[in-house]
């Protein structure tokens, strides 16, 4: 059917970065001392979702042809609230964790008001705002550690197993997925978005809402990089200001997003590929360890993969006719 | 017999840019079941009036009335909300959306929030049905298609919005003659059904085919309104111009060096369908000018010659002999001396917050510098020259460029290249937007590089500089030399008649 293979085109990055995925993932277990075990693919899924949750944030703002530098330190200000607000009793705790996600939802609106009404670069002022969010953030923890009454029991369940197998991370990802995204790529905003990343004039001219949907896109990344900083909670029980982890988180969200076929010119690409992207990234680093190699290897590899993902999306320049469109 | 309230009417228009008065009083009233033709030169204010119309710019004096009813319109949604909808050339399609989503774009069908792909998929089918384009694929996205399928999706979208008024401005320029055709059926049939359609063509003939009225603008107002049929091309074409003619052109001195063998020497070149077959020469202390419509080539034409085109074929011969030039390196190296004024002074000519030294020098770093080295003193050397040279008025060489007004911005991009000493030099349309005192200057500065030997190709959108400048123009269409006039032939009649490709005595608009 012709419909099929229009839709198949549509999701060729996310192919791409499932395939990378596969291929990796399946190196990793087959060379695991451990093998092909629920523990192993738990162990996965919990480093693999962090960064899943920091890329599908990215994707919003990225689609928009801006880019978000200050995930990662709204990641590590909702690390660090969490390691307060999770306390107590299971209302109490629900609370909480309403208070982290509010939290992240104020940062993406900030951030969307100041792209919009600042008319500044994004890159530009997510700089700045996620040095006012890292600063927050060492100012309620300026040493690691956590509330004294911490609650582990939601923990415990959203990074465990399910059933004894399936990791309880990966459940919450599939479900964030069909209650988040998939609503958003169909809805009319969802498609702004998009329109917005593509052509901002064209989008203009049609009479679409362009600073509706930008806010949209950064609001829905301030929430997402939230989630991704009470997971990391979920894991460690406490909270950490660290600058260098908020930076990898970063960066590492954007080489997730490529890796997932999502462009940064905008306009194209989907969180899916992109959480296929952070789980590969993420796959690619392991790889490393299982074949005792020094972990001091483990960048040089990761950007080596990278270089090489990347180019293939590039090679599309060899298509351009004026030279003047190269650097557009 | 005229019906009392018409559909759209608008009064005393007016809108400035800067120092341009775009719109001047303007008036226009548009009837349902008509299609009314727009005719005017370049700049003439018909893209400004379809702006205002369409909700694009807000107009800075004069009132809109739909129905009798006085409307203003803060954004194209509340246009089309209206009912008036514009077909802009290519500007409103979002390249990495499908077809049909950026048929259903402003409005799409939902279901409960979320939209409704099987009714988005049925909209845009009918939509493409009507619009003559049944053979595009609902789901291939935009930019896979080429120009002419496009445009056909463009016609698509704006019949899914229902429109009242429907605005085509050079719609059809993209397209075949088969395209046309379809198009054309499609029109008529919406003119039948009570749409008021206003055309904006370059194209006389389809014009004559498809205009009920025609009114023709000049210099931001309108001129005259008159019946489909009832002029001659001649009397169009003196409408359209009717103004006079100042002369601030110096003396045309010939200075053509006949006998020799031309500078620069194109072969049949061609292009992406931009460039048709273009064969031309330039002669040492010749002006060449192109001329022609908007959007015919001649920028494409620029660009391939200075080498910034991939997969341009045909041949280029500086001197007489075949040179392959991939790059404006190669093109301003010594042994071509190449030189190109671009379009867009303010991204392809300067570097707006460096300073006047700095944008003088970088073109002309291998003259001024040695083993890597620039050395400081030729480079001021060079620099004091220029700029006595064109006169530029700045407070110092080391001010921004992004500081100087537009004359003196324009004479820092042509001193820039003039530093090289360029044998070959390529402008395109280096007028645009600054004043006449400069524009002066400029023309004289053309005629003294002539009489030294250097062989100019000059693109203007103003038929006046072709005019005064050129000693010969070749007039473009279609990505095609249709006409080629010399000497006293260059007149503003010709140019416009030829641009037009339309004959003198024909009756056609």
């Amino acid at each position: 059917m012709n419909g099929l293979r229009y839709s198949l085109a549509e999701q060729r990055g996310m192919f791409l970065a499932l395939a990378i995925f596969i291929i990796m993932f399946a190196f990793y277990v087959a060379n695991h001392p451990a093998g092909f075990t629920p523990n192993v693919v738990q162990t996965a899924a919990n480093k693999g979702v962090l960064l899943a949750l920091v890329a599908m944030a990215q994707t919003f703002v990225v689609l928009t042809a801006g880019i978000d530098l200050s995930v990662g330190m709204i990641f590590i200000l909702a690390n660090c609230l969490a390691s307060y607000l999770l306390v107590g009793t299971p209302p109490m705790v629900a609370l909480g964790v309403g208070g982290v996600l509010l939290t992240g939802l104020a940062c993406g609106a900030l951030n969307g008001l100041l792209v919009i009404y600042g008319r500044l670069q994004p890159i530009v002022i997510t700089i700045a705002t996620g040095a006012v969010f890292f600063g927050i953030a060492l100012w309620i923890r300026p040493y690691p550690g956590s509330a004294d009454d911490f609650s582990s029991d939601l923990a415990d369940a959203l990074t465990g197993k399910v059933l004894g197998v399936f990791p309880a991370s990966l459940l919450f990802l599939i479900l964030l997925v069909l209650v988040i995204w998939i609503p958003f790529r169909r809805s009319v905003i969802g498609r702004a978005v998009y329109a917005v990343g593509s052509s901002e004039p064209a989008a203009y001219m049609s009479g679409v809402p362009v600073m509706r949907a930008k806010f949209t896109a950064y609001v829905l990344s301030g929430l997402l990089a939230a989630m991704g900083g009470l997971y990391m909670t979920f894991f460690t029980y406490s909270g950490e200001a660290s600058l260098a982890n908020g930076n990898t988180y970063t960066l590492s969200s954007i080489a997730a997003v490529v890796l997932g076929g999502v462009s940064l010119f905008g306009g194209r690409g989907s969180a899916i590929g992109a959480i296929f992207g952070a789980l590969a990234f993420r796959a690619i680093g392991d790889l490393l360890f299982v074949f005792d190699f020094d972990p001091l290897w483990q960048p040089l590899f990761q950007g080596v993969v990278l270089l090489l993902a990347v180019s293939l999306g590039a090679a599309r320049l060899f298509q351009v006719r004026n030279r003047l469109d190269l650097f557009t | 017999m005229v019906d009392a309230v018409p559909l759209f009417r608008m009064e005393g228009m007016s809108k400035r840019y800067g120092g341009v008065q775009a719109l001047d009083k303007a008036d226009l009233i548009v009837r349902s079941g008509k299609v009314h033709a727009i005719l005017g030169e370049n700049g003439a204010g018909k893209s400004t009036l379809i702006k205002i119309m369409s909700g694009v710019v807000a107009p800075d004096e004069g009132r809109m009335l739909l129905d009798g009813q006085e409307v203003s319109f803060a954004s194209p949604a509340a246009a089309n909300v209206a009912g008036i909808v514009c077909i802009f050339q290519e500007l409103s399609l979002i390249p990495d959306l499908s077809v049909a989503d950026n048929i259903v774009i402003s409005n799409p069908p939902t279901w409960l929030g979320m939209i409704d792909r099987k009714a988005q998929h049925a909209i845009a089918m009918e939509a493409l049905q009507r619009a003559g384009g049944a053979d595009i694929h609902p789901m291939e996205l935009v930019k896979n298609l080429p120009l002419s399928r496009r445009q056909i999706v463009e016609i698509a979208k704006a019949l899914a919005r229902k429109p009242r008024v429907l605005i085509l401005d050079e719609a059809t320029s993209a397209l075949t003659a088969a395209d046309v055709e379809t198009v054309f059926g499609v029109l008529k049939r919406l003119r039948s059904e009570g749409i008021a359609l206003l055309y904006i063509s370059h194209r006389m003939h389809e014009i004559a085919e498809l205009a009920d009225d025609c009114t023709v603008f000049r210099n931001g107002r309108r001129i005259a309104t008159y019946p489909a049929g009832s002029k001659t091309g001649d009397e169009v074409v003196e409408l359209m111009i009717g103004r006079e003619y100042s002369s601030v052109f110096p003396p045309k001195l010939d200075t053509v060096h006949r006998s020799a063998t031309p500078v620069l020497e194109a072969r049949d070149l061609h292009w992406m369908q931009r460039l048709n077959g273009i064969s031309l020469t330039a002669r040492a202390g010749e002006v060449v000018g192109l001329g022609g419509l908007d959007g015919q080539g001649q920028r494409e034409l620029l660009l391939a010659l200075f080498g910034v085109l991939r997969g341009v074929s045909g041949a280029v011969l500086v001197d007489g002999v075949q040179r392959v030039i991939n790059g404006p390196r190669t093109a301003k190296a010594p042994d071509i001396g190449m030189a190109l004024i671009p379009e867009d002074r303010k991204t392809e000519g300067l570097m707006l917050p460096m300073s006047v030294r700095d944008n003088l020098s970088f073109a002309a770093m291998s003259q001024i510098s040695r083993g890597g080295i620039i050395d400081r003193r030729a480079e001021s050397a060079a620099i004091d020259r220029m700029i006595k040279l064109l006169a530029i008025k700045m407070a110092s060489p080391a001010a921004a460029v992004g500081s100087l007004s537009g004359g003196n911005q324009q004479k820092v991009v042509i001193a820039k290249w003039l530093m090289v000493g360029p044998r070959i030099i390529l402008l395109n349309d280096p007028t645009r937007g600054i004043d006449v005192g400069t524009k002066q200057e400029i023309y004289a500065l053309l005629r003294k590089l002539a009489a030294e030997g250097a062989a100019i190709i000059l693109y203007s959108t103003d038929y006046d500089e072709l005019i005064g400048c050129c000693d010969r123009v070749l007039v473009l269409y279609d990505g095609a030399i249709k006409r080629e006039l010399v000497g006293p032939d260059i007149t503003e009649h010709a140019l416009i008649a030829s641009a037009l490709n339309i004959d003198h005595k024909e009756a056609v608009a």
